[in-house]
């Protein structure tokens, strides 16, 4: 990626404060090509693709906004909701699957009440499904703004949980 | 030249055509769901697949060039069991309605199934029940029945230039739909129902209300009021086994009687009416420097694509209405008066071959007074499901004219079925407005035919008049873009939004290829031949209407009732 770095921001979910138009003005040449690389570049200034942001980048590009989200739903990195306070990452990477990573996400979705790419309506806590985080000697691994939570069961998922909710309450 | 073996047979081919060319020209039926004619094609389907020798994989004929010497099998058993596999895996998570579809016997996907044999279902795919997009005024989605085949995403964005729906998703999330998910409404659809007119299932079908028809036909204090516009005689015939092409304007008008119709009236009247309208339009605004090139305004998606696309083009837009709302007009204000009728008794349907009709129908610009141009629009093919459910059997009533006053018609009017038929129409008769003279040659044959733009110098009068006729909006929106960049030598263009014009419209009977719409096309050309009539200014009673209530074109009247306004709109996803 040579024009924008989405390496670790992307990860770690904490986005840069800068705008859409900030970011269009990077990529001055309006060119189809570049649409992947704005996209990514938007969704880690602001933390998700909103559609203003979506219809922005087609007039950018000047491609019809149904092209322009057609490709943003094929990528797996691309979310449509805000961030949470907490963003949750799940690792359904092999050795994590092997371990009953499936059943943690279940608990997740189940406990939140969301789906995989959503936020709770508090705005608390979004999550994300990634395939592989590395740490798989910790399996399975769910990562909470950047902090490891190593060999989850699916009934620790709740208390884990309320750790972030008690910290959000003090603040 | 090149020879090649088909199922043992000896078939020659130019090298490097498609297989599925030649084998459909050599009357070898290989089905295919997502192949469309005059287009690249993707291959998506694999349908079409075929044994070629020496080749390990089957190969998908729409998109494997052929070359000497290649020995084929269409139907080997491999062949056929691939297919009848895709089938059954595009069942595995299909609605099991045919009964209750509106496509029902009218499905590729269903005919395909009952010719393999399919007869059982023998995957089951994971069920869902998405909602059914109602958002339309003119168009229906049912994503449930969509098999991805990108027939209408692709006539969308290649032919339309709209793209209003594209793939969404992926893997087993992938649906068909507008941008975000939202409402075909708030997209940037513009209603022309091409992607109806491809669609090989029920994913795509018209908003279809006939209920508050045959309450108004029932309801004796109604007078009900139905006009046909020009391109649907020539096509309602195919849906009860009359040979594509013929003319059915007279047993058509005899079965909307029988259907229970007060009165049956031909819009092909009003187009006349548009002519004398738009003709003065066009030489008011060169004689006056008003905005040229004039576009012409029948086309209700042309319309919605202007509004939507180029706003800043608004002022090249006649401001005439469309034949199917003028003729609402004059029955309400003009008609129900001879008649001694409240114009609020009058309900008016129109038979349209168009999808956009219903949504321009309903715009609060057709308003005057309180009153509606048009109370209920329904397509060529509803009409013959309306047909069939009267058991009426259309092919073999005998033939009757359509009522008076707007039974009358020159063939002008109804050579607005076909791209370039406004445009010959208005010709004919701004040469009479500015001459006197009727043309020696009526008919213009550089605006006849298929061809997706085409152009012509006329002299009128000692003026070099520049004209153009275009449709599909992708064709439009290039002769618009250069006409943005300053091109000035035309001075009138006509603008269809469907390909060919109104004869192969959104609300057609489907499955038409291009032989079907060249025959259509030609039917409309065959009656221009022979008419008595050939000058909308020759219309008997529409001189009788300008003479009794409008004045002359372009009056206060005519503004009023028979011309509109236009503004800028905004998909608002």
């Amino acid at each position: 990626m040579s024009t924008t770095d989405v390496s670790t921001n992307d990860i770690v979910g904490a986005p840069v404060a800068t705008t859409v138009e900030d970011v269009l003005s990077r990529f001055s040449g309006g060119n189809r090509e570049d649409l992947i690389p704005i996209l990514q570049a938007v969704q880690n200034s602001t933390g998700h693709l909103s559609r203003e942001s979506v219809l922005a980048v087609a007039r950018h590009l000047n491609l019809p906004p149904s092209k322009v989200y057609g490709v943003a739903t094929f990528y797996n990195q691309f979310r449509f909701q805000p961030l949470g306070k907490y963003h949750i990452q799940v690792c359904r990477g092999t050795a994590c699957h092997v371990k009953g990573s499936a059943a943690v996400l279940e608990s997740l979705k189940r406990i939140l009440k969301v789906e995989e790419g959503q936020t709770t309506k508090d705005k608390l806590f979004s999550l994300e499904v990634v395939a592989c985080i590395g740490a798989c000697g910790l399996a399975p691994v769910i990562s909470i703004n950047g902090e490891f939570h190593a060999g989850v069961a699916p009934d620790r998922v709740a208390g884990i949980l309320n750790v972030y909710r008690r910290r959000a309450k003090n603040g | 030249m090149s020879t090649i073996e088909v199922n043992g047979r000896t078939v020659q081919a130019d090298a490097g055509e498609m297989l599925l060319t030649v084998l459909r020209r050599e009357g070898i039926y290989v089905p295919t769901l997502c192949h469309m004619e005059d287009m690249l094609p993707t291959g998506a389907c694999r349908l079409c697949v075929v044994e070629v020798e020496g080749i390990p994989g089957l190969v998908p004929s729409c998109a494997f060039p052929v070359s000497e010497g290649q020995k084929i099998q269409t139907h080997s058993p491999r062949a056929v069991r691939a297919r009848k596999t895709i089938i059954e895996l595009l069942l595995a998570n299909h609605p099991d309605d045919c009964l209750y579809c509106a496509r029902n016997g009218e499905c590729d996907l269903q005919d395909m199934s009952s010719e393999l044999g399919v007869r059982q279902r023998r995957y089951s795919g994971a069920h869902w029940e998405p909602k059914l997009d109602l958002s339309s005024v003119s168009i229906v989605r049912d994503p449930a029945k969509c098999i991805l085949c990108g027939r209408c995403v692709r006539v969308c964005e290649e032919v339309q230039s709209v793209a209003a729906i594209d793939f969404t998703g992926r893997g087993t999330d992938s649906r068909v739909a507008p941008a975000f998910g939202a409402g075909l409404n708030v997209s940037n659809c513009v209603d022309c129902g091409q992607c109806i007119r491809v669609c090989p299932t029920g994913a795509l079908t018209e908003q279809s209300r006939f209920k508050n028809i045959f309450d108004a036909i029932h309801n004796p204090d109604k007078v009900v009021v139905v006009q046909h516009a020009p391109a649907v005689s020539v096509t309602i015939g195919e849906q009860f086994g009359l040979k594509t092409g013929t003319d059915a304007a007279g047993v058509l008008n005899a079965t909307l009687r029988r259907l229970g119709f007060d009165y049956v009236f031909d819009t092909s009247f009003s187009a006349d009416l548009t002519v004398l309208e738009e003709g003065s339009e066009l030489l008011d605004r060169i004689k006056n420097g008003g905005t040229l090139p004039m576009f012409t305004s029948c086309c209700p998606a042309w319309v919605d694509f202007v509004e939507l696309e180029y706003p800043d083009m608004i002022g090249h837009l006649s401001s005439c209405k469309s034949p199917q709302q003028m003729l609402g007009a004059v029955t309400k204000r003009w008609w129900s008066k001879k008649m001694g009728l409240e114009p609020e008794k009058i309900f008016m349907v129109s038979i349209m071959p168009c999808t956009a009709k219903k949504f321009e129908a309903q715009l609060p610009e057709m308003m005057h007074e309180g009153l509606v141009d048009v109370d209920a629009v329904i397509t060529t093919r509803e009409l013959a499901r309306i047909i069939r459910l009267r058991g009426l059997d259309l092919a073999n009533m005998t033939p009757v004219e359509a009522d008076n006053p707007f039974g009358e018609r020159s063939s002008s009017g109804k050579l607005f079925g076909a791209s370039g038929g406004v445009m010959e129409a208005a010709v004919r008769t701004a040469h009479f407005m500015v001459t006197g003279k009727e043309l020696k040659m009526p008919r213009l044959q550089a605006v006849r035919g298929l061809d997706g733009i085409k152009e012509a110098k006329i002299d009128v009068g000692g003026i070099e008049v520049g004209v153009a006729a275009v449709s599909g909006l992708a064709n439009a929106r290039k002769l618009v873009e250069d006409i943005k960049a300053g091109r000035k030598d035309i001075h009138f263009i006509e603008f269809m939004a469907c390909p060919g014009g109104c004869i192969n419209g959104g609300g057609q009977p489907i499955r038409a290829d291009h032989d079907a719409v060249k025959a259509r096309m030609q039917a409309l050309y065959n009656i221009d031949k022979d008419a008595p009539v050939r000058y909308a200014h020759d219309n008997e009673y529409l001189k009788k209407l300008y003479d009794e209530f409008l004045g002359e074109p372009l009056s206060e009247r005519s503004h009023e009732l028979l011309h509109t306004t236009y503004g800028r709109r905004q998909a608002e996803y």
